[in-house]
Formats: C-alpha cells, sequence, structure tokens
C-alpha cells in the first residue's frame, strides 16, 4: 500500500447513518422471482417447456395441417412409409399416422393433464386436511390411502373397465383413483412440516384463524413441491395411459392415443418400424420434457447452494 | 429491583405433558409455579430439555394445558373463550421467537409480516393508515421504510429479529413472550436487541417472560430469574440475588458452567462440575429430579420431592439443603459452600 | 517454540447465484506447539471458512481458493491432491465439529468409526484398533467404554458425542486439531466438562488446537492466542491477555463491550450499531468503518496495515497510524466494568 497517496487530511473522522449502516444491498427480490430466475438459467429444462409448448401447438394444429383424418380408412394405401404424402406413413387400415399421431397427442395430453389436475385437487384438500388436523383423524385418512394404494393396481383397472364402459373417462378414473396418493401424502408432509414453524406459531398468536394460517402462510410455503409434483405426475399419467392401452384396455377405436398406436404398432414392427417409432418417439419425448421441467422446478424452487 | 407488586401473569402448578408413543408421557413442565409481576422482566432459564420453551408456549396458550392455570389479569387464560375474550388475550399477549430465520414467512414482505396483527385485528381502516404505521414500527426497532417491500431473506439475523419485534408490537401488547429471542444471533447484534427490548419496556412499560439458556443474559435484563430443571422449577430469586447467593445447587452448578470473558477470573475461578447428563424426562429421577447429577444428594433425595419454598426473602428454592427437617444430613456441604 | 502451521494470505471465495462472496480475504497466522489459538469473529467473518480450507474440505465448485498457501512440514497443503489429503487428516490434523450428531455416521457403531482411522493411517490391526479405540473412550472420559464401543451414535447424548467426536480426532496423535464451535450445540455444564476436556488432553498429547468460536467466554477459557476475524479479515490478534486487556481495535472493543458479565451489573450493553457487510461486495477499506464509531475517511478507501502493538499483538486499524487524532478506548474496557459513554 503506497503511505504516499494517503493525506493528513483524510484522518478526518467521519460518521455513517442509521440508513447506511442498516442498507441492504442489491435489488428486492420475492421467492418466486428468485426462483423464475434459476429456471431461467436452466437450459434443459427451458427446452423441456418449448417442446412441451410445441407438442400442445402441434395437438391442436397438426390434425389441420394434412387433407386426411385420423380416423377414415383406405385400405389400399395401408401400410404406406413416411412420404411426401403420408408425412409419418399410413397404419395397417390406410389411416393416415401424422393426423392419428397429433390426434393420439391431444388424448394423452388431455389425460395426462386432466390426470394430474383430479390428483391435485383431492390429494391437495385430503393431506392438507389429515395434516392439519392430525391425530385420530389424520391416522384415519392415511390408513384409507394406504388401503387404496395397497391394493394390486392391474386388477382394480380391469374390475373398473368391466363394470363401466371402455372409454376416455374410465381410463382417467383408473388412473385417478389411486393416483391422488402421491400428492396427498406430499401435502400432508409439507403441512405437518410447515404448521409447527415459528411464523406460524407468530401468526397463532396474533390471533389468525386457521383458514387465514392456511391460505396466507401454509399455502405459500407449499406450492413449490406441489408445482414440482404436478409436473412429474403428467408424464407418469401418459405412460400409465400408455401401458393400459398397450394391453388393450385404452381408448376404443376408432380414438386414437400414443399408447394404442403402440400396441398397433408392435404388431407389423418386423414390416413396418416406423408404426411403432413415431407414437413411441413421441410418448419418450413428452415424457423426457416433463421430467425435465419437473427437475428444473425442483432446483429452481428447493435450491442446495443458496447462501 | 421489582417495578410493582401487581400481578399481571400468575402461573399455578402449570403442567404440559406429551404423549410419546403409545404409552410413555414426556412430562415437559411439570409443575410450575410462579407470578410476573408488571413492568418487570422475568427470565426464565434452563438447559435444552428443562421445558422452558414449553412453558413459554404454554403461557402464551400455542399449547393447551395438561393441567393448572395461567391467570392473566386475574383471568384465566385456557379453556373456552369467547370471540371477544380470544381476540383481547391476543392484543395483550404476544410473543417473540427463538429463530430470526423460521420466524418470519419466506414468501411475505416485511410489510405485510409487521401488518399481519394489524389486519387480523382490524387496527387499521385504510391502506395508507397501515403504511403509516408499519413505517412507525419500522422505525421504532431501528430500520426504515426502504426496508418495508423487502422480503425476509434479504435481511440479517438481528434485523429479521427486530422486525419480529415490530410484528408482536404491532398490536400494542402489555405483556412478551421473548422465547430466546438472541440465542441465534452474534454477540454483538445480541446487545442490539437486548437495548432495544429494554428501551422499549422503558417507554411502553412492556412485562416480559425472558426464556434464555445464556444466564449472564439473562441476569442482565431480569428482575427476577426462575431456574429450570427437567419441567420443574428449582429456584426463583431476584437476579443480584440469584448470581451472589444462590440457594439451589443447581443454579450454583450453572453459574459456574458459565465462562466468563476475563482470562484472569477464568484462570482462577474453580469450577462446581456436576457429574453426568440431563437425564429423560419420561423417565425422571424419583423425588428430587436434580439429585443424580447433584453433589450433595443424600437418601432423602429420592424419597421425597422437595418443596418449593421461599427460603430467603424473595427467594424460593426446591431443595431439601435448605429444609429445616433434613439440615442436619446436609451439614457439612452446607458449610462447604459458605 | 516450533511453529506446526504457518497460513499466508489465504482467501477463499464462494461463486453463488448471486455473485461471488469473498468468505476469506488475506488472512495470514501462524500456530505454534502446544498452543491453543482462538479464532473469533461473528457469523460469516470467515472463521469457520479458514478453519475449513486447512482441512481442504471446501468443496469445489462452490468454493475456490484464490490465493495463499497453508504450510504444514514444509509443505503446501493448497497444493496436495485430494489422496494425498485424505492421508494428512486425521493423521497430522483432526477436526471436531460443532453439531456431533451430524458428524458422526449413524449407521457405524462408535469404535467403529475410531477404528476406522487407526486401521487406515496407522496400519494397525482390527483388534489392536478396537482395543485402542476403548483407550481413547477411556481417555476422553466416556463411562464403560468396552460397552460403549458396540452402540450407535443415538444412543450418546449430545455431550457424549462430542467426547467420541474428539476421540476420533485424536485416534492418530495428530499435531493439531482444529475444533470448529465445539460446544456452540451443547448446554453450559456440557460446555464446560468439554472445554476441561481439552485443555487436559492438549497437555498430556501436546497438540496444538485451533478453537473456532463466536464466545468470549469460551476464548477467555481456552486460548493462548486470539485472532478476531471481521468481513473476511484478521483485524487484530495477540496474546489472550492482551487481546483482553489492551484491545487496540474498535471491533475488539465493541465485542468485550458487547458481552454481558456474570459477575458484574450494568445497566446498558454497549452495542455495535447495524450489520456485518456483504462479503458479495466487500468494502475497499476497512470492513468494520460503516459501524466504527471512530470512523476516519481513510477508512473507507484504505485497508489499514498490521501495526505492532505489543508482545506478539498485531492490529490492523488506522487509529494506530501517527496522523490519526488520538483516541481514547472507552474506559469500561480498561476498567473491566461497562458503561454507556454514547
Amino acid at each position: 500500500m503506497s503511505q504516499q497517496t494517503i493525506k493528513q487530511s483524510d484522518f478526518t473522522p467521519i460518521q455513517y447513518t442509521e440508513a447506511e449502516t442498516e442498507k441492504i444491498v442489491g435489488e428486492s427480490t420475492s421467492y418466486w422471482k428468485d426462483a423464475w430466475r434459476r429456471f431461467k438459467k436452466n437450459k434443459l429444462a427451458i427446452g423441456g417447456v418449448i417442446i412441451i409448448i410445441l407438442l400442445a401447438v402441434m395437438s391442436l394444429a397438426g390434425p389441420y395441417m394434412t387433407e386426411y383424418n385420423y380416423y377414415e380408412n383406405d385400405l389400399i394405401n395401408a401400410n404406406q412409409s413416411p412420404s411426401a404424402e403420408h408425412w409419418f406413413g399410413t397404419d395397417n387400415l390406410g389411416r393416415d399416422m401424422f393426423a392419428r399421431t397429433w390426434e393420439g397427442a391431444k388424448i394423452s395430453l388431455f389425460i395426462g393433464l386432466t390426470a394430474a389436475i383430479i390428483d391435485l385437487i383431492i390429494g391437495v384438500i385430503w393431506g392438507s386436511v389429515s395434516g392439519y388436523i392430525g391425530g385420530r383423524v389424520d391416522e384415519i385418512m392415511m390408513r384409507i390411502a394406504d388401503i387404496l394404494s395397497a391394493l394390486p393396481y392391474l386388477l382394480v383397472v380391469i374390475l373398473l373397465m368391466v363394470v363401466m364402459p371402455q372409454g376416455l373417462w374410465t381410463l382417467i378414473l383408473a388412473m385417478t383413483i389411486t393416483g391422488w396418493i402421491n400428492m396427498a401424502r406430499i401435502v400432508r408432509g409439507e403441512v405437518m412440516r410447515l404448521k409447527n414453524e415459528e411464523y406460524v406459531l407468530a401468526a397463532k398468536s396474533l390471533g389468525a384463524s386457521t383458514t387465514r394460517i392456511i391460505a396466507r402462510h401454509l399455502v405459500p410455503n407449499m406450492l413449490g413441491p406441489i408445482l414440482v409434483t404436478l409436473t412429474l405426475t403428467v408424464p407418469s399419467a401418459i405412460f400409465t395411459e400408455a401401458f393400459l392401452s398397450f394391453l388393450g384396455l385404452g381408448v376404443p377405436a376408432p380414438l386414437a392415443s400414443w399408447g394404442t398406436m403402440t400396441s398397433d404398432g408392435l404388431a407389423s414392427l418386423r414390416y413396418y418400424p416406423y408404426q411403432l417409432f413415431f407414437p413411441a418417439f413421441f410418448i419418450s419425448l413428452t415424457m423426457l420434457a416433463f421430467n425435465v421441467v419437473g427437475d428444473g422446478l425442483r432446483d429452481a424452487f428447493d435450491p442446495k447452494d443458496k447462501r | 429491583m421489582s417495578k410493582s407488586k401487581e400481578k399481571l401473569v400468575e402461573v399455578r402448578n402449570l403442567k404440559k405433558h406429551f404423549k410419546v408413543g403409545r404409552k410413555q408421557i414426556l412430562k415437559a413442565v411439570d409443575g410450575l409455579t410462579f407470578d410476573i409481576y408488571k413492568g418487570e422482566t422475568f427470565g426464565l432459564v434452563g438447559e435444552s430439555g428443562s421445558g422452558k420453551s414449553t412453558a413459554g408456549r404454554t403461557i402464551m396458550r400455542l399449547y393447551d394445558a395438561t393441567e393448572g392455570q395461567v391467570m392473566f389479569k386475574g383471568k384465566s387464560v385456557h379453556g373456552k373463550k369467547t370471540k371477544d375474550e380470544l381476540k383481547e388475550l391476543n392484543q395483550n399477549m404476544q410473543m417473540i421467537f427463538q429463530d430470526p430465520y423460521a420466524s418470519l414467512n419466506p414468501r411475505m414482505t416485511v410489510m405485510d409480516i409487521i401488518a399481519e396483527g394489524l389486519d387480523i385485528h382490524g387496527l387499521v381502516k385504510t391502506k395508507e393508515e397501515r403504511q403509516r404505521k408499519v413505517n412507525e414500527l419500522l422505525k421504532i426497532v431501528g430500520l426504515n421504510e426502504e426496508h418495508a417491500n423487502r422480503y425476509p431473506h434479504e435481511f440479517s439475523g438481528g434485523q429479521r429479529q427486530r422486525i419480529g419485534i415490530a410484528r408482536a408490537l404491532a398490536v400494542e401488547p402489555e405483556f412478551i413472550v421473548a422465547d430466546e429471542p438472541i440465542s441465534a444471533l452474534d454477540v454483538s447484534i445480541q446487545a442490539q436487541v437486548v437495548n432495544l427490548l429494554k428501551r422499549l419496556q422503558e417507554e411502553r412499560g412492556l412485562t416480559y417472560l425472558f426464556i434464555a439458556h445464556d444466564l449472564s443474559m439473562v441476569r442482565h435484563i431480569s428482575d427476577r430469574v426462575g431456574v429450570m430443571y427437567l419441567g420443574k422449577m428449582m429456584e426463583i430469586a431476584p437476579s443480584d440475588k440469584l448470581y451472589t447467593s444462590p440457594l439451589h445447587p443447581y443454579t450454583r452448578a450453572l453459574l459456574s458452567a458459565v465462562p466468563i470473558p476475563d482470562p484472569e477470573v477464568e484462570r482462577k475461578r474453580e469450577r462446581i462440575q456436576i457429574k453426568g447428563e440431563l437425564p429423560s424426562p419420561i423417565n425422571p429421577p424419583s423425588g428430587c429430579v436434580f439429585r443424580t447429577r447433584c453433589p450433595f444428594a443424600k437418601d432423602v433425595c429420592a424419597k421425597e420431592v422437595p418443596a418449593f419454598a421461599e427460603y430467603r426473602d424473595g427467594q424460593w428454592a426446591a431443595c431439601h439443603m435448605h429444609d429445616e427437617r433434613f439440615k442436619e444430613h446436609f451439614k457439612s456441604d452446607l458449610e462447604k459452600i459458605q | 517454540m516450533k511453529k506446526v502451521l504457518e497460513v499466508k494470505d489465504l482467501s477463499v471465495s464462494f461463486h453463488t447465484y448471486g455473485g461471488e462472496v469473498q468468505a476469506v480475504r488475506g488472512v495470514s497466522f501462524d500456530l505454534y506447539e502446544g498452543e491453543t489459538l482462538a479464532i473469533v469473529g461473528e457469523s460469516g467473518s470467515g472463521k469457520s471458512v479458514t478453519a475449513q480450507s486447512i482441512m481442504q474440505l471446501i468443496a469445489q465448485p462452490p468454493g475456490e481458493y484464490k490465493s495463499g498457501s497453508i504450510i504444514l512440514d514444509g509443505e503446501d497443503l493448497l497444493k496436495k491432491t485430494e489422496a494425498e489429503m485424505q492421508h494428512i487428516r486425521g493423521q497430522e490434523i483432526g477436526m471436531v465439529f460443532q453439531d456431533p450428531m451430524t458428524s458422526l455416521n449413524p449407521t457405524m457403531t462408535i469404535g467403529k468409526q475410531i477404528a476406522e482411522g487407526l486401521i487406515k493411517h496407522q496400519k494397525l490391526s482390527r483388534q489392536e484398533a478396537y482395543e485402542r479405540a476403548i483407550e481413547l473412550l477411556h481417555l476422553v472420559g466416556i463411562p464403560n467404554p468396552e460397552k460403549r464401543i458396540k452402540q450407535y451414535p443415538h444412543e450418546f447424548s449430545g455431550g457424549m458425542r462430542q467426547r467420541a467426536m474428539i476421540a476420533i480426532a485424536l485416534s492418530c496423535n495428530p499435531k493439531i486439531l482444529i475444533a470448529d464451535e465445539p460446544t456452540t450445540a451443547l448446554d453450559v455444564t456440557i460446555q464446560a466438562q468439554i472445554l476441561d476436556l481439552l485443555k487436559r488432553l492438549q497437555k498430556e498429547m501436546n497438540t496444538a488446537i485451533i478453537i473456532i468460536t463466536h464466545d468470549l467466554g469460551v476464548v477467555a477459557n481456552i486460548a493462548d492466542r486470539v485472532a478476531v476475524m471481521y468481513g473476511g479479515k484478521i483485524v487484530e490478534t495477540g496474546e489472550v491477555d492482551d487481546i483482553f486487556y489492551h484491545p487496540k481495535h474498535p471491533y475488539t472493543w465493541g465485542l468485550l463491550a458487547s458481552m454481558p458479565k456474570l459477575n458484574e451489573i450494568k445497566e446498558e450493553l454497549q452495542s455495535i450499531p447495524g450489520t456485518p457487510p456483504d462479503l458479495k461486495a466487500p468494502p475497499k477499506g476497512c470492513p468494520f468503518v460503516t459501524r466504527c464509531p471512530y470512523a476516519m475517511k481513510v477508512c473507507d478507501e484504505h485497508m489499514p496495515p498490521y501495526t505492532n502493538v505489543r508482545n506478539k499483538q498485531q492490529t490492523a486499524c488506522w487509529l494506530l497510524d501517527e496522523r490519526a487524532p488520538k483516541v481514547e478506548p472507552p474506559a469500561h474496557i480498561m476498567a473491566g466494568g461497562l458503561t454507556n459513554d454514547e
């Protein structure tokens, strides 16, 4: 350090005001802003979001991009390879695969999202009631959930299919019958953790009502994990749909879902592999996209190396 | 040192038991009796597991009492209450928490946190009034209005603790339970918070129940101090007496264990070592709960629970050593202490 | 006295979302055989990072060693590979952490955790290692060591766990023991037991101890020498009596004044106003400037050099410059009594 640059006059006392000593540098950020900033930096997750948006747009616009529709048979042109005429080829009944793929996307995404939303509603209500009240009520509610999840899943679904007409809503019901349990468990865990936080006790000692505590203190603090679970429920619902369709329990013909298409495509795998490739590819892509988005959200909401 | 003889809070044989598993019962608080006078600071000390925090929370109605009573201004705090009674209690009794990181909702702005009590009790009519009131409170605790729209994570520990104090002050309470308000803070910041609490007490005539494990800080801020061990009160004394002439062997051991920031004193000091560690509160020792670690324990200590009695002016203790009936047994020990 | 460790100009940063946090900014100190050096400071002062740097426990990333060297036996620890460091940890330097629960492995018996290091570093046989483990537990004052070595950490109380940690840290007779807030998580009565234990073991084994703490009471109890850290720098260092009875840095004054003393009564504690600096944007000059009642223009711009005060006491403060106005430290520091001199 150069002593020359320091002058006698530098040794005059200075005063800092309280505002300066208490000053906080940096711009004010809310939790959501902060999470979004971290999410934005995650290129993979942003890629996932773009893919999901593209898939959603195509599921609506795709069927109109070709002159063929998804249900009309054209046996003369059956089993054609992808070409300028039929972009993804045709299936064994001569139906246009491109139209069917996007029609299938519509159904698969619809099933995935609907199942996830139903899970969300039941799970959040069940989980927060169980967690907040606790004690006996909690025990009974959680045992019910345990019993449900202990039932052999496939058996339940097959029984359901026997009793109810095969169709979209039966499929959704089959998926949500046990699907909400995961969400309920997560919400219950969050509620039980949060309800003993000191800020909740502080609100209680200020005289806050239960509704106020849940709405202002619990829900905002568990939105992160809920959102993550929701994002991860969608691909698993899509996969379950594909799996059930594959077993022949899916949506009835002529409706198409990626699951039924995979199932059909498998039959002619040796000669016309593209019939399996397209639906399988899009199932994988969708699952991958939702999973990276879910992981990205988890990292954004709960950063490990945040200091 | 106590400022008046008007009782604000009366605690009578307060018990709080928790069920652990199917059959076991954890007696976190097991029969506390003491008064807090208006305008004083009552310090409650004890090591972890002594039940001091549970006692504070039960007094605050955050837990239901298993047995016993807490009276605030002559009215029972527990039991069924009408809406108005509850409102009055919630406004009059407030709490400051230990962990400045956990006691503020991370999703709310400082403005909303401080105004929560105002909102709940409808103490402000307009948005401007709310803002003005919050700014006023921020100023009282040494912060300013620029801080109002920030989120808790942007503040340091000491600043957060002051926000917590502002939140409690918003409803203008008479009585504040401060549950280890400084244990999580750095020393230089501890002094800030303690001085702030003292200043507020003078300005507003507040009454505190100050819970801590740090004897030196408790002694500094309190008029009277209660020492807890395994859910029971071992000794209550005016804070100067507690240091100069403690009655209970546990108090003595506790005082002698606190390191004093003076190397010379530390080198010369002789410690009363207490053996071993805290027994389980699920299965506390019979008779006097401290006897397993007490250097003076005699047969009688295992047989009979010592009575909590006033042995000197204002100085209460639960120890057979000072009981007329058993003084004989402790003759040599008492001489040693003198 | 022999020098066992030399830390020179150590700087450590952490890269976070919010920017680079300069946790330690040019810290130098020596450690001598058989002495106890206390590093005191508040949270965020860089004291724990300094200790972890010696053991090379800083994860990289987000951590980064910006500069400096840590010399043990003529070799720079910062240049060692992970494999070499594993040999030094435990063997040459032992460490005890703040939270004895999380620093012990819950799935292994205490005996195994002690024996592991002995088998690895000292090449003892299994049987010898377990015998030595029993000896060590006995040494740190755990009753029934034969029975205790077969137990798991959750069967130990907090104080017992910390004793077990100390046994592990000392199992290979290290030259240096680093204790990072070893008593902070414990109750006072247990704290007193652990401090006594450390002092006794040091006498028996002639280990040099670095103790990291924020509690001046602990410092007064155990330390021979003290380094006071603030804002990532050592602002004052010296022998324990000099730091307590002749402190020269306003921060040390403030620290001493803000501690209540059990043996004295006073009306008001002297507090240090404001908050510690944000080390993402550390001040150019003295880190204490915004909270210092004696701040001068120069403090804002230039970091003060270390001035030799007495014995081994060194203080980084512009008040010690001959051009500075003469400032008497607050009377209560010297008198031992605390008054509010505002």
